[in-house]
C-alpha cells in the first residue's frame, strides 16, 4: 500500500504531530516500505481464527467501588508545566 | 578480584559474614563507573545520594539481622522507564526531561523492600523504541566489547552496565526482545518473564499486551534470585497473574537429564550469521551432553512474527503515547489553542523513531484499516501462539539464536528502519505468545563479540529456563569472560 504525502498529513493530524514538509516525504516512503512488508499477513487464511489480544489467559479484574488512597497532589503538580488554582492550566479549549 | 566484578550470590555470602559492608560494594561500583562509563555511556544519571542512603539502611539491617534477603546491599541499575518517586525519569526522551514521578513502580518498591541499592538510571532507546540504543534522546551507549559498536536495545544501558561491571545486576524491559537482544550483544544473562509474571505498574508503557520488566545479571543463578523478588501479582496491574512465585534459586538444578529441547527449523535461516549459527549449535551440543534430548521442531508461522509485531506494537504504542500532550507533565510548547499545543509539543518532544511508530500505529488502527491490519495481525498472532502450544506438547524448552548477528557498528542500521526491525526477528515470536525467554552468552565470534543463546519455555516455567541456563553455565564459562575495558 503506497502511503502518499496526503495520507501522511492526515495521519499526522490524527496523531497530533506537526511534522515538516521534508518529514512528510521521508515518512511517506518509510511507512510505505513497512506496510508493504506487513501486507504479507494477507497471504494467510485466518477465516476461522480468533484474534489474540492477550496471549496469557486473563479475566477481567474488578474491585469494589470504594474510595482508595490516590496520588499526592503536591507531587503530581511538581512536574506540571503550568498550574492555576487546583488544576493544570491549558490554552482555551472552546 | 574487585568487588564490582562479583556476583549477587558471592557478595551476599560475604555481606552476611560481615567481611564487607554494602557501602564497600557501592564504593567499588562507583569507582568502576567513573573509570569506564565515560567510554561506555550506560548511565543517564547516577543516584549517589539515594544509593548511599539505601546502602546505610542495608548495613543496619545486616547488623541487626533484620529481615536480610539475598539482595540486601546489592547495587542494581534501573532502566530509565521505571518510575522512582521524586527522581527524574525520562525514558531517554527529551519529552520527559525534568519529569519527577509522584509514585514508585511496584517492582522497584519490591527490590527496595528486599534491601537492594539503586545505583542510577540507565540509558535506552527513547520510549523503548529500538534495538540499538541509538534512538536515545540524549546519547548512544556503547558496547563494552567494542565501543564502536552498539550494545543492542532498547535496554542497551542495562546490558552494557552489567557487562562492564558497573552494577551487579540491572533491570530492563522487554516488548519485542529489548532485554534478550542487548543481553546477547553484550554477553550477559537477560530474562524476559512470562507476560503477567511481573507487575507493569510504574513501567512507562510501550505495548501493553507485550511489555515485561526483567533482570539482567552475570549468571543464571543471580537471575533466579532477582526474579524471585520481582515476580508476583499486583492489585495495581490487573494483567499481573495471581500465581505462586517459586523460590527459583533455592531449587535451581545443575543438570537437565531428560529435558527435551526443541530446535526450530525456521530460526536457522539465511540472514543468520554463520558464526552465530556455529556457536549456537555448539551450545545445543553442550546441553545434549548435559543430558538433554534434542528434537527438531517446526514453528511454521515464524516468518510472520515481525509483520504481526510491527502492526500490534506500534498500534498499542500510539495509544499509550497519547498521554504525552504537554498538559500534566513533560515538554509543553506555547500555543493559543489546544490542538496546536498538542501538535507542537509532540513534534518537539518526540524523536524520529517515536513519531514513525506513532503514525504507523495510528494508521493501522484508523477507521477503514483496523480490520485489515490490526485485527488481522492479532489473528496471525493466534497462529503463532498455536505453533508454540503444539511444539510444547513434544518438548519442554526451545533453543534458538537470540539475534541474527553479533553487535553491529553504530550507524550501520540506523538509516533504514526495516533493517533495524529485523534484528528482533528471533525474539519477537515468543513474546507475541506471552512466553518467557532467557538469553545467555554461548560463545564469541572471530571479532571477540558475544553470541547469545535464547531459551524459550512454557508460560510460568521460568524454572526450566534457569535450570537449563545454569546447567550450561556449569559446563561452559563464556559468561565469566569480561570485556577488556580500560
Amino acid at each position: 500500500m503506497a502511503i502518499t504525502k496526503k495520507d501522511v498529513e492526515y495521519i499526522a493530524h490524527l496523531s497530533r504531530l506537526e511534522i515538516t514538509e521534508e518529514e512528510k516525504e521521508e515518512y511517506a516512503k518509510q511507512l510505505s516500505d513497512i506496510l508493504e512488508h506487513v501486507e504479507r499477513l494477507g497471504r494467510l487464511n485466518t477465516d476461522n481464527v480468533e484474534p489474540t489480544y492477550y496471549a496469557i489467559d486473563m479475566k477481567n479484574v474488578m474491585r469494589e467501588d470504594k474510595k482508595k488512597e490516590s496520588l499526592d497532589k503536591k507531587k503530581v503538580f511538581d512536574s506540571a508545566p503550568e498550574i492555576k488554582d487546583n488544576g493544570f492550566k491549558v490554552p482555551k479549549i472552546i | 578480584m574487585e568487588l564490582y566484578e562479583s556476583t549477587i550470590e558471592s557478595l551476599h555470602s560475604r555481606l552476611v559474614k560481615k567481611e564487607i559492608k554494602p557501602s564497600d560494594i557501592l564504593d567499588s561500583v562507583y569507582r568502576r563507573i567513573e573509570a569506564v562509563d565515560p567510554s561506555v555511556k550506560a548511565y543517564l544519571k547516577i543516584t549517589k545520594e539515594l544509593a548511599y542512603e539505601m546502602a546505610g539502611q542495608a548495613e543496619e539491617r545486616i547488623n541487626n539481622n533484620d529481615n536480610v534477603t539475598d539482595l540486601t546491599g546489592i547495587p542494581v541499575g534501573l532502566k530509565d522507564n521505571m518510575v522512582l518517586e521524586g527522581i527524574e525519569t525520562t525514558c531517554a526522551a527529551r519529552m520527559l526531561q525534568g519529569y519527577r514521578p509522584p509514585y514508585t513502580a511496584t517492582v522497584l518498591k519490591k527490590l527496595k523492600d528486599a534491601g537492594a541499592v539503586f545505583t542510577g538510571k540507565l540509558n535506552m532507546d527513547e520510549y523503548a523504541f529500538g534495538s540499538s540504543t541509538e534512538n536515545s534522546g540524549f546519547f548512544t551507549t556503547r558496547n563494552p566489547w567494542d565501543i564502536e559498536r552498539v550494545p543492542g536495545g532498547s535496554s542497551g544501558g542495562s546490558a552494557a552496565a552489567v557487562s562492564a561491571d558497573m552494577c551487579i545486576s540491572s533491570l530492563g524491559s522487554d516488548t519485542g526482545g529489548s532485554i534478550k537482544q542487548p543481553a546477547s550483544l553484550c554477553g550477559v544473562t537477560g530474562l524476559r518473564p512470562t507476560y503477567g509474571r511481573v507487575s507493569r505498574y510504574g513501567l512507562i508503557a510501550f505495548g501493553s499486551s507485550l511489555d515485561q520488566i526483567g533482570p539482567l545479571t552475570k549468571t543464571a543463578a543471580d537471575n533466579a534470585i532477582m526474579l524471585k523478588h520481582m515476580a508476583g501479582a499486583d492489585v495495581k496491574d490487573s494483567t499481573s497473574v495471581d500465581r505462586e512465585v517459586p523460590d527459583y534459586a533455592a531449587v535451581l538444578k545443575k543438570d537437565i537429564k531428560g529435558m527435551k529441547i526443541g530446535i526450530p527449523d525456521e530460526y536457522f535461516i539465511e540472514g543468520l550469521d554463520r558464526e552465530v549459527k556455529e556457536k549456537v549449535m555448539q551450545a545445543v551440543s553442550v546441553l545434549e551432553k548435559s543430558g538433554a534430548k534434542i528434537e527438531k521442531i517446526s514453528l511454521p508461522h515464524t516468518e510472520y512474527a515481525i509483520d504481526v509485531y510491527y502492526v500490534v506494537a506500534p498500534a498499542e504504542a500510539s495509544s499509550n503515547l497519547a498521554r504525552f500532550d504537554g498538559v500534566q507533565y513533560g515538554l509543553r510548547e506555547k500555543a493559543d489553542n489546544m490542538i496546536d499545543m498538542y501538535k507542537k509539543s509532540r513534534q518537539k518532544g518526540f524523536g524520529k523513531e517515536t513519531k514513525r511508530r506513532i503514525m504507523l500505529g495510528t494508521y493501522v488502527l484508523s477507521s477503514g484499516y483496523y480490520d485489515a491490519y490490526y485485527k488481522k495481525a492479532q489473528k496471525v498472532r493466534t497462529l503463532i501462539k498455536d505453533d508454540f502450544d503444539a511444539a510444547f506438547k513434544k518438548v519442554d524448552i526451545i533453543a534458538t539464536p537470540t539475534a541474527p548477528t553479533t553487535a553491529f557498528k553504530v550507524g550501520e542500521k540506523s538509516s533504514d528502519p526495516l533493517t533495524m526491525y529485523l534484528s528482533d526477528i528471533f525474539t519477537i515470536a515468543p513474546n507475541l505468545a506471552g512466553l518467557p525467554g532467557i538469553s545467555i552468552p554461548c560463545g564469541f565470534d572471530s571479532k571477540n563479540l558475544p553470541v547469545g543463546l535464547q531459551i524459550i519455555a512454557k508460560p510460568f516455567m521460568e524454572q526450566d529456563l534457569f535450570d537449563a541456563a545454569n546447567t550450561f553455565q556449569q559446563a561452559a564459562d563464556f559468561h565469566l569472560k569480561k570485556p577488556g575495558l580500560k
